[in-house]
């Protein structure tokens, strides 16, 4: 079976600055990869050029069989996207929100309360976004990105914002328990480890290891971080 | 390799053969285009005017063009040739500007009268694309400059014609004057325009293809500084690794 | 503890997904931007606001009581398109600020959808601003009663408005991301409309003379030619933009 995901030598170009510098990677199907590094690594722009929000300035990125940035219209709808903004109109509540997301997915509207019992919203489901807590709207974000169950998730430090119960609440929508591919960023190392089977290190946007997750001890997180 | 020599070789005939034309040009519109009856002398000044501003009209749409091509195929070289195209034209458009006003003043007393429909819409056109360079050096990105600015030009590429033809329907001007009765010339007149026209297209082209030139060489050794910088980055990264 | 998520009732996902269509997308963008604007009222009515202000510093500025004609026509185009700009200056704000782009990218829709929607959107305002500004328009500033003509004058205000909201759309979305948007959208509109203005004034002026033709006689002389214009400019540029807007939608 073909990998989900393969980057090679993709950089990406911000006028004259490079945020990313030349990454590779493979993550088969089913696979998660941790990429961890310093503020400023480049983490989410890596994210986003997976998700194909942004096309990368060289090199290739396949994802979900897609060639970026040609191919792109094959990849919307499959990817689910969690990152530093929710992605929510905030005046709309979460029921309308998802309500929304159900209709560009073309799914009916009995989804949408099935999302919002699976990321146990329903019960202010009906109040504005902008009055809700920053956990509160984190499920809702995470709702809206797991509508259509997209093969594959990308999350931008997904625990940011998540008490203990809220995490091990969504943990079978965006965690290892939902068997999707997923590559995630942390700013907490070791939890991240525990979660994957891959691990890329990036610091000022250039590669410094691509490792199994057993492989990375404290040596490799201190030379990263440094 | 072998383009870019060929280049050099068609590269003097392009500026040589506007030389000609203009000089060609010029030399029939003094000694041998009539004088006009009503306006005399400063009618000669048609054969700048109106060439000028049917080459930049045409440049702007050219420019249009270019962008398109752009986004049909990425190719960044494309939204350099329809940014200059548009520059060109732009400085063609001020002159087309400056002589309709002398003509203007030598025959009716104003800098400025609203009764020529062509050169009415052709104040608005103007005025339009002053926002390219401040919409274009607004934003940094350069992949997402060269798309914005390629789809204002190819918007305002297509604006060209359609607001000459709409501002022309307007119902003031329904008596234009000599400007734009460019059908009924006596030959020689005819000739003399004929050939000055050719001549302004040829020295935009020459313009074009220079600029295009230069601005391209000067990219190239943007990019390739900007490689060796990194590949220095990278060793001295290196270095430092081995060593710790 | 968490509820498990089924498997969502649609195609097959590993396939493409069938996303819905451009209409049937652009129709439910098109009511959330109109229910978002009932919720926070943010454009339609400060432009309503605006015209009747605008009619307010012309009365005083002309030193006239009641127009007609072509200062008449001339007037109410001038006021109607300072009002759209105020929306156009704020048509794409929300999806900027609030990620309504990422989103759009995200999902199996093309992105002419967001771009119709948008351009229905900016329609429907205008008419709406149009509803209150032309019975004021009549009362502060009209020398005749134009419930005569009323068809005709709706009928050249539904195509400007037409054009109004397609290149507005296009104007917004191009500006909307640089930081001197307020100053580069209104230089980027106002020459881009004025054939629409043109048209606009022209159709009007008869209708809004003192002794005005029918409907019949205006359509077969210049309401015609005008509307006609109208039309097509508008369809031009409608092809155009939503060809166009892929572009500007992504990073």
């Amino acid at each position: 079976m073909p990998p989900a995901v393969e980057l090679a030598g993709v950089s990406r170009l911000f006028g004259e600055r490079a945020v990313l510098r030349r990454v590779s990677f493979t993550v088969d199907s089913g696979q998660t990869l941790a990429i961890l590094g310093p503020n400023g690594a480049g983490k989410t722009t890596l994210l986003k050029v997976v998700a194909g929000l942004l096309g990368p300035s060289q090199g290739r990125a396949t994802v979900l069989g897609a060639q970026l940035p040609k191919e792109r219209a094959q990849l919307r709808g499959r990817v689910g996207f969690v990152g530093h903004e929710p992605l929510l109109y905030r005046d709309l509540t979460p029921r309308e929100n998802l309500a929304l997301q159900c209709r560009l997915h073309d799914l009916g509207r009995e989804r949408v309360e099935e999302v919002l019992e699976a990321v146990g919203a329903t019960r202010f489901a009906d109040r504005p976004v902008k009055e809700l807590s920053r956990g509160m709207v984190q499920r809702v974000a995470v709702g809206r990105a797991v509508v259509a169950c997209p093969p594959l998730l990308l999350l931008d430090e997904p625990q940011a914002n998540l008490d203990p119960r809220a995490r091990e609440w969504l943990e079978p929508l965006v965690g290892k328990e939902s068997g999707r591919t997923r590559l995630l960023t942390s700013h907490d190392p070791e939890g991240a480890l525990r979660e994957a089977d891959l691990v890329l290190g990036l610091r000022s946007g250039s590669p410094v290891f691509l490792l199994q997750a057993d492989a990375v001890g404290r040596r490799e997180l201190e030379e990263l971080y440094r | 390799m072998d383009r870019r020599r060929q280049g050099k070789r068609s590269l003097p005939l392009l500026p040589l053969a506007s030389a000609v034309g203009i000089a060609a040009a010029y030399g029939l519109t003094f000694f041998y285009a009539p004088l006009e009856a009503q306006e005399g002398f400063l009618q000669k000044i048609f054969y700048l005017h109106v060439p000028l501003a049917i080459v930049t009209l045409c440049g702007f749409v050219f420019g249009g063009v270019l962008a398109g091509l752009y986004l049909k195929t990425g190719n960044p070289r494309y939204d350099l040739r329809s940014y200059v195209a548009i520059h060109i034209s732009q400085v063609f458009g001020v002159c087309v500007l400056i002589t309709g006003s002398i003509w203007a003043k030598g025959s009716w007393g104003h800098w400025w009268i609203w009764n020529e429909p062509t050169l009415d819409a052709f104040l608005i056109i103007m005025l339009l694309y002053c926002t390219y360079q401040p919409l274009r050096f607004a934003i940094e990105d350069r992949d997402r400059q060269a798309r914005y600015a390629a789809v204002f030009a190819i918007t305002a590429g297509v604006f060209v014609p359609l607001s000459m033809v709409v501002v022309r329907l307007a119902p003031q001007y329904v008596h234009p004057r000599v400007l734009s009765s460019t059908n009924n010339l006596p030959a020689p007149m005819g000739l003399t325009f004929v050939v000055a026209l050719v001549a302004i297209a040829l020295l935009y082209l020459s313009l074009w293809r220079f600029e295009v030139g230069v601005k391209g060489l000067r990219f190239e050794l943007k990019r390739l500084r900007a490689q060796r910088l990194e590949a220095e980055q990278e060793e001295a990264e290196e270095a430092e690794v081995m060593v710790s | 503890m968490s509820a498990t998520l089924p498997q969502a009732k649609a195609k097959d996902r590993l396939e493409e997904p069938r996303g819905p269509g451009t209409l049937s997308a652009a129709a439910a963008l098109l009511s959330v931007e109109l229910k978002l604007e009932g919720r926070t009222t943010e454009l339609v009515p400060g432009m309503v606001l605006f015209v009747l202000s605008a009619f307010v510093v012309f009365h005083f500025a002309l030193n006239r009581g009641a127009l007609e004609g072509d200062l008449a026509a001339g007037v109410l185009c001038v006021a109607l398109l300072f009002g759209a700009l105020l929306a156009v200056n704020r048509l794409f704000v929300r999806e900027l600020e609030q990620g309504g782009f990422e989103a759009l990218l995200l999902a199996p829709v093309p992105p002419a959808a967001l771009f119709l929607a948008k351009t229905a959107a900016l329609f429907i305002y205008l008419c709406l601003l149009e509803l209150v500004g032309i019975p004021a328009y009549a009362l502060l500033l009209l020398a005749r009663n134009p419930v005569g003509v009323l068809g005709g004058v709706v009928g050249v205000l539904a195509l400007t408005n037409l054009g109004i909201a397609v290149l507005g759309g296009l104007v917004s979305a191009l500006t909307v991301r640089s930081r001197a948007r307020e100053l580069l959208a209104p230089l980027l509109f106002l020459p881009l409309l004025l054939p629409l203005l043109i048209g606009a004034a022209s159709a009007l002026s008869p209708l809004l003379a003192g002794h005005a033709p029918t409907i019949g006689r205006w359509l077969a002389s210049t309401g015609g030619k005008w509307l006609t214009v109208l039309g097509l400019y508008d369809l031009i540029f409608g092809l155009i933009a939503s060809a166009l807007f892929d572009f500007l939608l992504e990073d």
